[in-house]
């Protein structure tokens, strides 16, 4: 196999990839009299255009991707990206705008936002949105701002604000980023908040409870409104990660559970590429009564037109440039509009299908530690395994060989060695298939050659890498004299 | 329209198998009295061909392409190589997750090191992350992670800075106990020295410096890093047009200790404002508080050279509400595009972009400023922006030159209440002389 060099080290003086057409100015010399510039660029690289086209092809072929097979990270929904969307995505008029043009020339992407908007209250059962957020994490930030500056008004912004176990790791960061101390709640055995303790936690001191639903065990949080009667009766807010939408849509909303902030993934639920790590979009729902504190601008609808509000005293300000990533938010309307209302429930209940199928097929060879219904996502662990002495992370690599991507391991946290898997409704019974017969067959080789479990993957471009090596010694660029 | 890949018989089998009777019984954990009991009011399913032409018109009500603009203020319109737009749009690498299994992920990963390295080469700085958002919270991340090193709690922002990032800054501070002070600028449109010295101290953490500047004026970035580090603050440089350090001396040669920037300008549309790039680069020393996604090298176990994520003891999924900041999902693909874009531009291409950008800004500045009533605002070096003052209103000007089919400068007068009738241009190398020419004869009309 090919080693693909980086693009350093096949770099040489004279080579190159793209021209100017000769500047068509007059040039002047001295223009820059007095202003510090620099010679050369070190280090830069010089190479032809077909260098450049074959070493992103050659690494692209080392990539997985939702293009090429099963990608069933948990938490992640990793459903397939419609091409029509990234067709929409390249339509001229969309990006060539300038963000700062004027409002009268920006009429359609305008209405894309406000559209969009309206689209995403509807399905949540929310009052407004902001589109502003540029994706989940920017997003929880955001609505734990809104919590914060309305108690601000109201006098106390309080100190507290509380979270399951199971949650995400980012939401105890990003109501630490907002000034808050997190504390944990313990979930019952069903993996779930237990009212009755939940009781006696939620205390006039908390400003929120931040809650994921269904949770990240794929279970429904089916006591929410009691949960949320307790919140506001102390006068907290509730938060809900919206992170589990896929399980959800057309079929209940958040909104209607009382849920007074929630934040929506559309690299996720409504099916935008995730990139290779974004760019995502985390688009902020809320009830009337934080709609005062939203970002600015606000978009609004007036007689003829729509046009950017600035003007609102309340606001919590902004946290990016402009209206957040439009391109991304194109998509995901793109993605509501070819789906319509009974494609969108459809989404979910085949969601739900997908991931039960999985759930009853592997429920022998595999630990399931909580044993409640599921909605979109099911998380096993590797206790069987472990007796062989393999772990979760043996089970992710050998899976690799199968030609699959591994589930995800990082979280819940109440889960030792998790494999939390989310097929998403995209995947084919037969992808489903090849995916519980590999786990059959891993479960297998855990028994009989735990081996060639721990020395996973055997069929990739390279072998398991040393991450520990990686953080001890770190190499964070090239260099030229490292490399010598 | 549908992606489902289930037949009817599938479902059958599939419930079959579960032991449950309908679709509806697995949702039996939802309770009832919070189901929806209709459908959501949206409109009904379109296929693709209607989906493109609903779009299509859309796009036709944005009247903006029509027109000549010369808008910038820290988002530009550049050349974008073919192959940018060929290579990103690849499945590989636009439908992959973040690279956590990097077996499967060494395509994304390389690509990263590489742009961590191009971003290290052209700032002139240690270490680079993955990526951030954008420019903006680029810059406010910047400043928490300037709290976090120095412990101190002002924080010192030019107010020629961009000013949404300045918003943002105060957005993401509001809920510590920062004080953010803005220093003034001068009549040259660099920051007013004697202001940044007044206002520099011991409580001061870092001192926050935009150049080239909102103003387009390029910042005398060595002489304000040895007043910032003789009260041992740290000197946080925003770059908002990084074309310009194709040209200018990197600011982590003239002293920067944290470099961030938009990097929208390297191969990403203008898309109405996003998504764009956020780029943070620092020195060695200040790595453990960088935040965001790191790639690292390392080797697989037959001693290969591979790439991995490290250093996530800094981040959310690891430290949780100790991370260095909550950033997961960052804008990998606008990173790649970056990566194909610097790489195709190249050591000399980079260059010679840059200079073209001062050349032909330079002579628009100057064939616009022989007019009669208009004059420069400020008597800074441009790089490839300026600010021009009117005699006449700035409006009844930029509704001439819209009757003319040409978008002017942007009004600065809603950020900088002080600088009326003034507006920001900008010529970048896509401008043709031709029209260049075209702006300067339509504000001669505009203006007799």
């Amino acid at each position: 196999m090919i080693r693909e060099p980086l693009i350093f080290e096949i770099s040489d003086e004279g080579k190159r990839a793209f021209f100017l057409p000769e500047l068509d100015v007059p040039s002047k010399k001295n223009i820059l009299n007095g202003v510090p510039t620099r010679e050369k660029i070190e280090g830069f690289p010089q190479v032809s255009e077909v260098e450049i086209v074959r070493h992103f092809t050659r690494l692209s072929q080392t990539n997985y991707c939702i293009d090429l097979g099963f990608y069933p990270l948990g938490s992640c929904t990793m459903k397939y990206n419609p091409k029509i969307n990234e067709k929409i995505a390249t339509i001229e008029g969309f990006i060539f705008s300038h963000p700062f043009a004027p409002q009268d020339s920006v009429q359609g992407n305008l209405e894309i936002l406000k559209t969009t908007e309206e689209f995403m209250a509807e399905i949540t059962g929310m009052e407004a949105f902001s589109l502003q957020p540029s994706a989940g994490a920017q997003g929880e930030s955001v609505g734990m701002m809104l919590i914060r500056a309305c108690l601000e008004e109201r006098g106390d912004p309080r100190k507290t604000v509380l979270m399951p176990d199971s949650a995400h790791g980012t939401n105890p960061s990003s109501a630490h980023i907002c000034g808050y101390r997190v504390q944990e709640i313990k979930s019952n055995e069903q993996g779930t908040v237990d009212v009755n303790d939940f009781a006696r936690t939620m205390t006039e001191d908390v400003a929120a409870l931040m809650i994921t639903n269904p949770n990240t065990l794929g279970v429904f949080e089916a006591d929410i409104k009691k949960i949320a009667e307790i919140v506001h009766s102390k006068g907290g807010f509730v938060y809900m990660d919206g992170a589990n939408m896929n399980a959800l849509l057309g079929i209940c909303r958040p909104g209607d559970m009382d849920v007074d902030v929630i934040h929506l993934n559309l690299h996720k639920t409504f099916s935008t590429p995730h990139g290779g790590g974004g760019p995502g979009s985390g688009p902020v729902g809320v009830k009337r009564e934080l709609e005062p504190y939203l970002p600015v601008p606000v978009i609004e609808r007036g007689e003829n037109q729509y046009y950017l509000n600035f003007d609102r005293p309340k606001t919590i300000g902004r946290v990016r440039s402009h209206y957040g990533n439009f391109l991304v938010v194109l998509k995901a309307l793109a993605y509501i509009l070819s789906l319509g209302p009974k494609g969108l429930r459809k989404v979910s209940e085949i969601a739900v299908l997908n991931s039960n199928y999985i759930r009853k097929n592997l429920e022998k060879e595999y630990h399931l530690e909580y044993k409640a219904p599921t909605l979109h996502e099911c998380v096993f662990s590797d206790k069987f395994q472990k007796k062989h002495g393999v772990g979760n992370i043996d089970i992710a690599k050998r899976l690799i060989d199968f030609g699959l991507h591994p589930p995800t391991m990082s979280f819940p946290l109440i889960v030792h060695g998790a494999l939390m898997i989310e097929p998403t409704e995209t995947e084919s019974k037969r992808d489903l298939d090849l995916f519980v017969d590999a786990m059959k067959q891993i479960s297998r080789e855990a028994k009989e050659n735990p081996e060639v479990l721990k020395s996973a993957p055997h069929s990739t471009y390279l072998r398991r890498l040393d991450e520990t090596t990686a953080a001890r010694n770190p190499i964070l660029k090239w260099n030229k004299e490292i490399e010598e | 329209m549908n992606y489902i890949s289930l037949s009817d018989r599938d479902i059958k089998e599939m419930l079959a198998k579960i032991g449950a009777s309908s679709l509806e019984e697995l949702l039996c954990s939802i309770p009832d009295d919070i189901r929806l009991k209709r459908d959501l009011k949206l409109p009904k399913a379109l296929t693709e061909p209607e989906m493109l032409y609903h779009f299509e018109e859309t796009a036709r009500r944005n009247k903006y392409a029509e027109y000549l603009s010369f808008l910038g203020a820290g988002a530009y319109r550049h050349v974008v190589p073919s192959i940018v737009d060929y290579l990103s749009s690849r499945g590989e690498f636009l439908s992959p997750y973040t690279p956590y299994q990097p077996e499967v992920s060494q395509g994304t990963l390389q690509v990263i090191f590489e742009f961590q390295t191009l971003i290290c080469q052209l700032t002139g700085m240690d270490t680079a992350n993955a990526s951030l958002y954008d420019g903006a919270s680029g810059a406010a991340e910047a400043v928490l992670m300037a709290y976090r090193l120095q412990g101190r709690r002002k924080i010192l922002v030019a107010n020629t800075l961009h000013p949404q990032y300045r918003r943002v800054i105060k957005t993401y501070t509001k809920n510590l106990d920062l004080t953010i002070r803005e220093i003034m600028y001068s009549e040259s449109g660099r920051v007013d020295f004697a202001d940044l010295n007044k206002k520099l101290d011991k409580d001061t953490a870092a001192v926050v410096i935009q150049s080239p500047n909102f103003m387009g004026v390029i910042e005398d970035l060595k002489k304000i890093s040895e007043s910032v580090h003789n009260h041992q603050a740290l000197f946080l440089v925003v770059v908002a047009e990084p074309v310009s350090l194709g040209i200018l001396e990197s600011p982590g040669k003239l002293g920067s200790d944290i470099v961030t920037g938009e990097g929208q300008s390297f191969g990403i549309p203008l898309s109405f404002g996003g998504p764009y790039l956020g780029f943070m680069a620092c020195a060695k020393e200040f790595i453990r508080q960088l935040p965001g996604r790191i790639v690292g090298q390392t080797k697989d176990v037959e001693g290969n050279r591979g790439f991995v994520l490290t250093f996530s003891t800094r981040e959310q999924h690891i430290r949780r509400e100790r991370a260095t900041s909550n950033i997961c999902t960052n804008q990998a693909w606008c990173a790649l595009r970056a990566t194909i874009f610097l790489e195709a531009l190249g050591k000399k291409g980079l260059k010679e972009l840059a200079w073209q950008n001062v050349q032909k800004a330079n002579y628009a500045f100057n064939e616009i400023i022989r007019l009669k009533g208009v004059v420069p605002k400020f008597d800074g070096k441009i790089f490839n922006e300026f600010v021009l003052e009117f005699e006449r209103p700035w409006p009844e000007i930029d509704k001439f030159l819209r009757n003319k089919g040409i978008i002017g400068g942007l009004s600065l007068e809603q950020f900088y209440p002080e600088l009326i009738n003034c507006a920001l241009f900008n010529v970048t190398e896509m401008f043709r002389k031709e029209e260049i020419d075209r702006l300067t004869e339509s504000l001669k009309d505009a203006l007799k």
